[in-house]
């Protein structure tokens, strides 16, 4: 669609507010221009040097694994005491980017809140592709990866030897396994009218043959929609329930582990609460980047965009509370080395991160009560940046300070990171985001035909509805 | 060293000092090295030796130049600074320690580093070479001077100085007991009343050990004295792999049983604690119940088994572990270099060598255990009392290690852990452990000390005031 005028461009500002029902502003045709044009145009200059930048550092991932691999887990910072460094903090980090997409998509949907459909899809896929990136964290964070692949998996063996079903990371392999299939299928299934518009649009025959392939044959029928629908609602309950239970799990490798400072009760909803913060704030992040590069600013509107930031200030005090109430328990629990844990993370050699936590994901999100800031990317834009510097700190501060001071002083030591750790660090980001970057290029990043049907429900047809 | 007996001692060989300048009044002491002697070729050349932490500073690789804290602060030099020895004019330049519990303005130094030659081992280890300044000032008295000037020439160089234990002290918490013999005659069982057990209840059944031996060790920490034979015998018989220098700076040395040391009271004389530490072979293993593919068990004797060919190395365990004696290869650690193709030879062929990747501990020396159990079997009687005897019980000088079935009720075991000193680390964890430790009784008051009555140390347990 390179010869028609972009739609984004012929609109007034006040389309880009979003005051009426999603994509308001638009006909449904520009609609579909505005959607499916990123798809079907080539490539501009923009994401070409953004995939560049962002494909780099996808190989300075791949060569550092090659490190870790070839040589030993001793390339990274881990030793005796801390076992866990960087890649259980990514592994975390990672997992709980990935629970907004499906809050937004699953739990937003379970409760009609219709705003939901502009940034449904693209937090779904941000949810795949982080859950993606987090899987391999594990797994290469492993001595012997090349066993661990096999054994953390109850497959058949000839030995009879099975996995231990009292260790929390066999409960995390099902939790993490089963959350990234249903998100996947969950994705696809809403992907599926979309693609089939896709297909219907494309003039190239190669285009349309595998778009064709991957829509499953979707021909719009009543029919179908009523299976669609059944299935959709199935998937996004489903969903409902693993946004909890995930990263509640997740938080088992801590809470049932013995240690003080990770032996705590309260690290489930805690865990769950920071997934959702964490997440909201990199959904935010990636709308307020990818919204003016790819124009979508009449379909992710400033609404959204404060809809984004009243949930992350909500997070956020659920957040700040765990914080309070983790450090009243460790001193009501009565235990001197759990205390002590406590005290060493706010004064301790790694004190600066935990304060840096405390600033990013408590304070500098208060800002955000302020109308002006919500609904200004300029102003929001630091803030959500600052959440997620936080929320990796926030997990930085419970991996590696409860484990370089426990219960024996002699065992005590210190954490320094290798650049391995850190090119591993900047190289998930790279694969994250040249999976996003792919995805606008080659998905629909809006969920169109839901747009189009929140439209249609809200009675208020647009001008200009041409279809 | 007794401060004035020195000073008697070099005053007799050495005309006085016209010069009453501070740095001037500094005396040099040159030691063995508690591990590789005078630097003899085959002990210099050991990499065991190198690796074995000393027994108070707990340094490995190399020598520098011990300074007691006030004397630092005298001479404004910090640890690991690089300061220039000099006597008669001759100086070496060591990397500075700050030491507790040394006598003031006195340097101390170690023999045997600092080769050119005599293997790769020695080579690499590093170190000055103190040859220089051996009875420079007087060749009757050729390790001890008087009037020697320390210069700081710079920072010394990034590993110059590597400990395996980076905490001095205990922060209270009752790990390494000792009281005096009053207090021991007051309550024999003194060491126990710091513990606060808790209330009996397991979330797993409980193993059923009354069918066979149950096998643990006592350790008297009265009789230990922190030399560490019983570390690097360890190391010896278990294939246990040498780190090196970069490796322990980092905190990955391989120690199976480590001496760990704490010091307690006042800073410029602090009581030193020594305490063996190996796994513990909880009942209630923390380890055991984490690993998420069964790659450490329980076995009916009594031990945490490690299967080396089951792990995956999570690390899981090795955090799980309030012990902390769990020991990963982080890198290709057991692995020969192509330059020694007959290296191999040099390892116990009773005891798996552990690749990359692996996590490993100690076992008990099971495979003592198991020949034990084999030879009995053949003989067809029970396993003596005494039979079985771990490679550090069997190194230790004082004997304070001693492995044994605690279901035989005349063993000499038992009696060690019925003896009211008898307690267990960290047991207030319910980890339930199978290694007993006897609390440390002195008589401080008895021997003479160095300084006056006024630094007789305070008791860790008189320090500690939550159990009083």
């Amino acid at each position: 669609m390179s010869d028609t005028v972009h739609p984004a461009e012929t609109l007034s500002p006040a389309a880009t507010d979003g005051a009426g029902p999603n994509g308001a502003g638009l006909g449904l045709r520009q609609l579909d221009d505005a959607v499916y044009g990123p798809m079907e145009s080539f490539p501009t200059r923009r994401w070409w040097l953004a995939l560049a930048a962002t494909g780099s550092l996808a190989v300075l991932f791949v060569v550092c694994l090659v490190i870790t691999v070839g040589q030993g887990i001793g390339r990274w910072g881990v030793n005796q005491p801390v076992g866990w460094g960087f890649a259980i903090i990514n592994f975390v980090f990672w997992i709980g980017i990935g629970h907004a997409g499906t809050l937004i998509s699953a739990i937003l949907y379970v409760l009609r809140q219709t705003w939901r459909t502009a940034i449904s899809r693209f937090s779904e896929a941000m949810t795949i592709f982080a859950v993606l990136v987090a899987l391999q964290f594990p797994l290469f964070h492993t001595g012997r990866p090349w066993n661990a692949i096999f054994w953390l998996i109850p497959f058949y063996n000839d030995m009879s030897v099975y996995q231990n079903f009292r260790s929390p990371l066999i409960w995390d392999v099902f939790a993490v396994g089963t959350y990234g299939l249903v998100s996947l299928m969950f994705w696809y299934i809403g992907l599926v009218p979309d693609l089939a518009s896709a297909r219907d649009r494309a003039a190239d025959p190669t285009r349309k043959f595998l778009y064709g392939l991957a829509s499953l044959g979707w021909v719009g029928s009543a029919r179908a929609w009523v299976h669609y629908e059944k299935a959709y609602i199935l998937f996004a309950g489903l969903s409902t329930a693993l946004v909890i239970s995930v990263h509640s799990v997740v938080s088992f490798d801590f809470a049932a582990a013995f240690l003080p400072g990770w032996h705590t009760t309260i690290f489930p909803p805690y865990f769950v609460a920071g997934a959702i913060f964490s997440g909201l704030a990199m959904v935010s992040t990636l709308v307020l980047i990818l919204r003016p590069m790819f124009r979508l600013q009449h379909l992710i509107t400033i609404r959204h965009v404060e809809l984004l930031n009243k949930l992350t200030v909500a997070t956020s005090l659920m957040v700040g509370y765990s914080y309070v109430m983790e450090l009243f328990m460790s001193w009501y629990g009565g235990m001197e080395m759990e205390w002590f844990v406590t005290v060493n993370r706010a004064i301790g050699p790694y004190a600066v991160c935990y304060w840096v936590m405390v600033a990013c994901n408590v304070a500098f999100p208060q800002l955000l009560w302020i109308r002006r800031v919500r609904r200004t990317p300029a102003l929001a834009f630091p803030i959500v940046i600052g959440v997620n510097v936080g929320m990796w700190m926030e997990r930085f501060v419970i991996v590696v300070t409860s484990q370089h001071r426990d219960s024996l002083p002699s065992s005590w030591g210190m954490y320094y990171p290798t650049w391995v750790d850190y090119g591993l660090l900047a190289g998930s980001f790279g694969v994250f985001l040249t999976l996003v970057l792919l995805f606008c290029r080659f998905l629909p990043t809006v969920a169109a035909t839901e747009v189009k049907a929140d439209r249609g429900n809200s009675h208020r047809p647009a001008e200009g509805d041409v279809s | 060293l007794d401060r004035k007996l020195a000073e008697s001692m070099v005053a007799a060989v050495a005309p006085p000092s016209p010069s009453s300048s501070p740095s001037q009044s500094i005396e040099l002491v040159i030691l063995p090295h508690h591990a590789v002697y005078d630097g003899r070729g085959s002990f210099a050349n050991s990499a065991w030796l190198q690796e074995l932490p000393d027994p108070v500073s707990r340094i490995v690789w190399g020598n520098s130049a011990s300074i007691s804290p006030a004397t630092a602060s005298r001479l404004g030099l910090a640890e690991a600074d690089l300061v220039e020895v000099a006597v008669g004019g001759a100086a070496v330049r060591l990397p500075v320690v700050i030491q507790r519990g040394m006598a003031d303005d006195v340097v101390a130094t170690t023999l045997g580093h600092g080769h050119t030659a005599g293997g790769v081992v020695a080579v690499e280890a590093g170190g000055a070479n103190l040859a220089a300044l051996l009875g420079r000032q007087d060749p009757r008295c050729p390790r001890v001077a008087v009037g020697v000037t320390l210069k700081k020439v710079g920072p010394a160089a990034p590993l110059a100085v590597v400990r395996t234990q980076k905490e001095r002290r205990q922060h209270g918490r009752a790990i390494a007991l000792a009281g005096s013999l009053a207090e021991y005659r007051r309550d024999p069982a003194f060491a126990s009343t710091h513990q606060h057990l808790p209330p009996p209840g397991d979330t797993f059944p409980p193993y059923d050990y009354s069918k066979g031996p149950k096998w643990g060790i006592a350790i008297d920490l009265s009789a230990c004295v922190g030399c560490g034979a019983c570390a690097t015998a360890c190391q010896v018989e278990n294939n246990i792999a040498v780190v090196g220098r970069d490796q322990c700076q980092r905190g990955r040395q391989m120690h199976w049983l480590r001496i760990d040391r704490y010091e307690d009271g006042p800073l410029d004389d602090p009581d030193i604690h020594f305490q063996p530490m190996l796994c513990q072979h909880c009942d209630t293993a923390p380890c055991e119940s984490v690993c998420p593919v069964n790659a450490t068990s329980h076995s009916g004797d009594g031990l945490n088994e490690m299967v080396y060919n089951r792990c995956v190395g999570t690390r899981y365990c090795q955090n799980n572990c309030p012990y902390k004696v769990r020991r990963f290869n982080f890198l290709r650690y057991g692995q020969f270099p192509p330059r020694e193709p007959a290296g191999e030879l040099a390892y116990n062929p009773r005891v798996t060598v552990r690749g990359v990747g692996v996590m490993e501990k100690c076992t008990f020396c099971v495979h003592r255990i198991k020949q034990a159990r084999y030879e009995a079997y053949q003989a067809g009687a029970k396993i003596p009392d005494g039979r079985i005897q771990t490679a550090c019980q069997r190194a230790c000088p004082a004997g304070a290690i001693v492995f044994g079935d605690q279901n035989d009720p005349a063993g000499r075991l038992g009696s060690l852990i019925r003896s009211p000193r008898s307690y267990r680390v960290l047991a207030e964890l319910n980890t339930k452990p199978n290694v007993f430790y006897l609390a440390r009784v002195d008589n401080p008051a008895a021997g003479p000390r160095p300084g006056d009555a006024a630094s007789q140390p305070a008791r860790m347990e008189q320090g500690d005031s939550r159990h009083s």
